[in-house]
């Protein structure tokens, strides 16, 4: 925040944009990865509720890693590699007669955040190497502005992923079947395609994303490993997929969206504007509902849903 | 990829238990190469199950299969079609969120890593010159009409360069000319030896007028098996039936009362947002049955939706016995309301619940079967649905199997079963027979006459022109949302009916 009341006292009102856009970047780029992975798993018809335990797991997995190899993008693979193994195990028991995802993606949220809290004891206090940024701001010699272009690897890498993945559902054969088991599991069967495998494939990229989502918590912001680390990021992101129709570049821009509501409030409060704190601070969710309410209709059904979802088959 | 020419297979004493019920007993079948199959039987008589068999979709418990003249292990659905082997499944298996290009594509065995759609497209678009019918490639499968989404299903086969195609009752969502059309290009592709065709259907006069040889299945056992020409269609139902007795439907009484079922003005949209039904005004009389005519995607599927209170209507109101009427389930149990929608299993059954559940969804909370408002009597829900499993012959092991488990015809008797269970005063019917075999379809007939004659008003909208002119008293022809011509049954003309539903 020492950084944001700066920008107050040296660029006044103009504070709130830059900071809106700083923020926007920073807080949305865990909602990016975690969406995006979500997006592919439930295009191939299943959900994975357990993607904010993957993403504890991952944070301290990452945070981990770091600390002890002193590379941070040793971390990041490894964040990447335990959430895989969280979304296999989601998978094999999804696969199971009789499962419900939901069910079962509730249980793994549970016992991710209780594993990550119970390893990750004694990786509070040290201080693990973190992920680099790019400054994108070099030509400015206006400090807030050229601390609001310091942009994080792991963002770009989610800009360059959304549009890829977009192509790659539209253009190649992995899209193509793993829409068709989401679509109708039936026609996947009839092609000859195994939904269980396909499916296990998906959730384990999911997996793979929300858990780099976790690492970028804990080694670039906030940038540090502690039980208070994620405000529910996994949860909010799953429904923001959702509200993103299950399109990856929609999640993109919902993602920025709830990251720049979500940086309103402090935005704001750097320039001094303290009262109503708390109803800023509530932007991100105000600004749901009423995107929601705008966007659905009665009259037509949830387009873009695979209509394999548990919640949406008949 | 095979070669070219038509091929030839034998199942040989297949048999497939689910649990401990028999659904195919010790089954042989022998299609000859170049020749047009046809297989018979009742619902629930195991033809699917035995296709699905041939198809490495189910693992037979015994038998075998031999293709071509070497015995192969089909294990799973790719398996056949590396040998040749294509099916066009009961319930359409094409991805409805995709478009016909890429279900296509999709269906291709070596589908290249990274797919260069303009490529793909002019190879479609050649494939399709050649084709006697058209589908559009860039439309989503979803947007198109039952008709279309079949002929889709067989392009794509024939697009895959099939050697033998099963089809599992490719024309029961077809009008009898489209049918027509569809089965003279198969038996013409099959005349020349480029392919063999195995279908199974309900209906003799395709039989007769397309198939060389009939396989008919009883109970899952084989039950007659030989060449069309020495066969007649009563041959063939005595063997589909065995001692059964069809149902004789009863005399029409005249009855016709006052109007029941009004319908001013409607118009309603359709799942994209376009208008479907425009000023669409009628009326049904007590003890009389209207039918609508017309070519599946008109607007049928949205009215009937509107009257079952699954669609808002967008315009116009719809009036029963002369009070306003707006599809709530306190009006519908009123008025007597019953409605038998399109696709059954997905539009009017919970697949996953049993039969008897779904026996006992307009009633459930009501006395006798809960007490309360709030406990349900389970007991009591059995009675009742053992009672309707027998009246209506449903084929199911016990009233707990799930309903998606039974036969597609079973799910159509459940769906009537629950509908006709009770007094009827106003009864909307959208293709009930569907799929139905020629003893379910007496019946089932027989039922929506009698609740006719006992004064019941009934709408049927029905694809299928010839059961139209059978059971209404008064025909209405649909065509792009509104009605276009209106005749007495006693004096329709089939020619005037035709032009009115061909739009001119
Ligand atoms: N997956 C399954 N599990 C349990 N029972 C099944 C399953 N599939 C089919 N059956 C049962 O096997 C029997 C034969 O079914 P099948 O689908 O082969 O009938 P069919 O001859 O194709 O009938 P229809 O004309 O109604 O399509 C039915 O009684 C059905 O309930
Ligand atoms: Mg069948």
């Amino acid at each position: 925040m020492a950084v944001a009341a700066a920008a107050g006292t040296a660029l006044g009102w103009w504070g709130v944009p830059l900071g809106v856009v700083a923020g926007a970047v920073r807080v949305s780029t865990p909602f990016l990865f975690v969406s995006l992975g979500e997006c592919l798993t439930e295009r191939s018809g299943r959900i994975n509720l357990g993607l904010e335990g993957t993403l504890v797991m991952g944070a301290m997995t990452g945070y981990g890693v770091s600390y002890l190899t002193g590379s941070p993008w040793l971390g990041v693979l490894a964040a990447g590699l335990v959430g895989a193994v969280f979304g296999a195990t989601h998978a094999a028991f999804c696969s199971l007669p009789r499962v419900n995802d939901i069910a079962i993606g509730i249980a793994l949220m549970l016992f991710g955040i209780g594993l990550a809290f119970y390893i990750g004891k004694p990786l509070i206090e040290p201080q693990a190497a973190m992920l680099p940024s790019i400054n994108l701001g070099w030509w400015s010699s206006v400090p807030p502005l050229r601390d609001a272009l310091r942009v994080n690897v792991l963002f770009l890498i989610g800009v360059v992923l959304a549009p890829a993945l977009v192509w790659g559902l539209k253009n190649t054969r992995w899209g193509l079947i793993l829409r068709t088991a989401g679509e109708s599991a039936d026609a996947a069967l009839a092609l000859g395609y195994s939904v269980n495998l396909i499916r296990l494939g998906a959730t384990m990229a999911g997996g793979f994303l929300a858990g780099i989502g976790g690492s970028f918590l804990s080694l670039y912001y906030p940038g540090s490993w502690n039980e208070r680390l994620s405000s529910g990021q996994g949860i909010t992101a799953v429904a923001l997929v959702i509200f993103a129709r299950w399109d990856p570049m929609l999640c993109f821009w919902a993602s920025i969206l709830f990251g720049g509501a979500g940086a309103f409030g402090p935005a704001l409060q750097s320039v001094g504007v303290t009262e109503g704190y708390y109803l800023f601070n509530a932007a991100p969710y105000i600004l749901t509902l009423l995107i929601m309410i705008i966007t659905c209709s009665p009259r037509r059904t949830l387009t873009g849903a695979p209509a394999e979802l548990s919640i949406t088959r008949s | 990829m095979p070669v070219a020419g038509a091929l030839g297979i034998e199942a040989v004493a297949m048999t497939k238990r689910f649990g401990d019920f028999v659904a195919l007993d010790d089954v042989s079948l022998k299609v000859a190469a170049g020749s047009f199959h046809a297989l018979l039987g009742e619902n629930g008589a195991g033809k699917s199950t035995l296709v699905k068999c041939i198809m490495g979709y189910y693992r037979p418990d015994q038998g075998a299969v031999i293709v071509g003249d070497r015995e192969r292990s089909i294990d799973n659905p790719r398996a056949a079609h590396a040998l040749g082997l294509g099916m066009v499944y009961q319930h359409f298996t094409l991805v409805p969120a995709m478009t016909v290009a890429e279900n296509l594509v999709l269906a291709r065995a070596e589908l290249p890593a990274i797919v260069d759609w303009r490529r793909e497209s002019e190879a479609l678009e050649g494939f399709l010159a050649r084709m006697p019918f058209r589908v559009p490639l860039d439309v989503k499968v979803s947007a198109l009409s039952a008709g279309e989404r079949q002929k889709c299903e067989i392009l794509k086969q024939l697009y895959l360069e099939r050697r033998l195609l099963i089809l599992d009752e490719p024309t029961s969502v077809l009008t009898p000319p489209e049918a027509d059309e569809m089965l003279g290009l198969l038996r013409g592709l099959s005349d020349r030896g480029e392919i063999t065709v195995l279908m199974i259907t309900h209906k003799f006069r395709e039989v007769m007028a397309f198939a060389d040889e009939v396989t008919i299945l009883r109970r899952g056992r084989l039950a007659a098996q030989g060449k069309v020409a020495d066969l007649t269609p009563d041959d063939m139902a005595r063997s589909m039936i065995g001692a059964e007795e069809l149902t004789a439907a009863p005399a029409r009484l005249d009855r016709r009362g006052e109007a029941r079922l009004e319908i001013r003005h409607l118009a309603a949209l359709d799942d994209g947002g376009q208008p479907a039904v425009r000023d669409l005004s009628l009326s049904v009389h007590a003890g009389e049955i209207v039918g609508v005519a017309g070519v599946s995607g008109n607007g049928q599927r949205e009215l009937v939706e509107v009257l079952a209170g699954q669609r808002e209507a967008s315009a116009g109101e719809i009036r029963i016995g002369g009070e306003a009427y707006h599809a709530t389930r306190d009006e519908m149990r009123r008025h007597k309301f019953s409605c038998l929608p399109e696709e059954p299993l997905r539009n009017a059954c919970v697949g996953r619940m049993s039969v008897a559940e779904n026996l006992a969804f307009r009633e459930f909370d009501r006395p006798p079967f809960a007490f309360g408002g709030v406990w349900l009597r389970k007991s009591r829900f059995r009675e009742e649905a053992e009672g309707k499993i027998r009246r209506y012959r449903i084929k199911t092991r016990s009233p707990e199997t799930p309903v998606g488990m039974l036969s597609g015809g079973n799910v159509q008797r459940t769906v009537l079963a629950r509908e006709l269970g009770e007094r009827v005063e106003v009864m909307i019917s959208a293709n009930p027979c569907f799929g139905l075999d020629f003893s379910a379809v007496a019946q089932i007939h027989a039922e929506i006459i009698a609740a006719r004659n006992r004064g019941a008003a009934v709408l049927l909208v029905s694809g299928d022109l010839d059961e139209i002119l059978e059971i209404a008293d008064r025909i209405v022809v649909m065509f792009n949302g509104r009605l276009v011509h209106e005749t007495p049954a006693g004096r329709a003309d089939l020619v005037e009916i035709g032009r009115h539903m061909a739009g001119h």
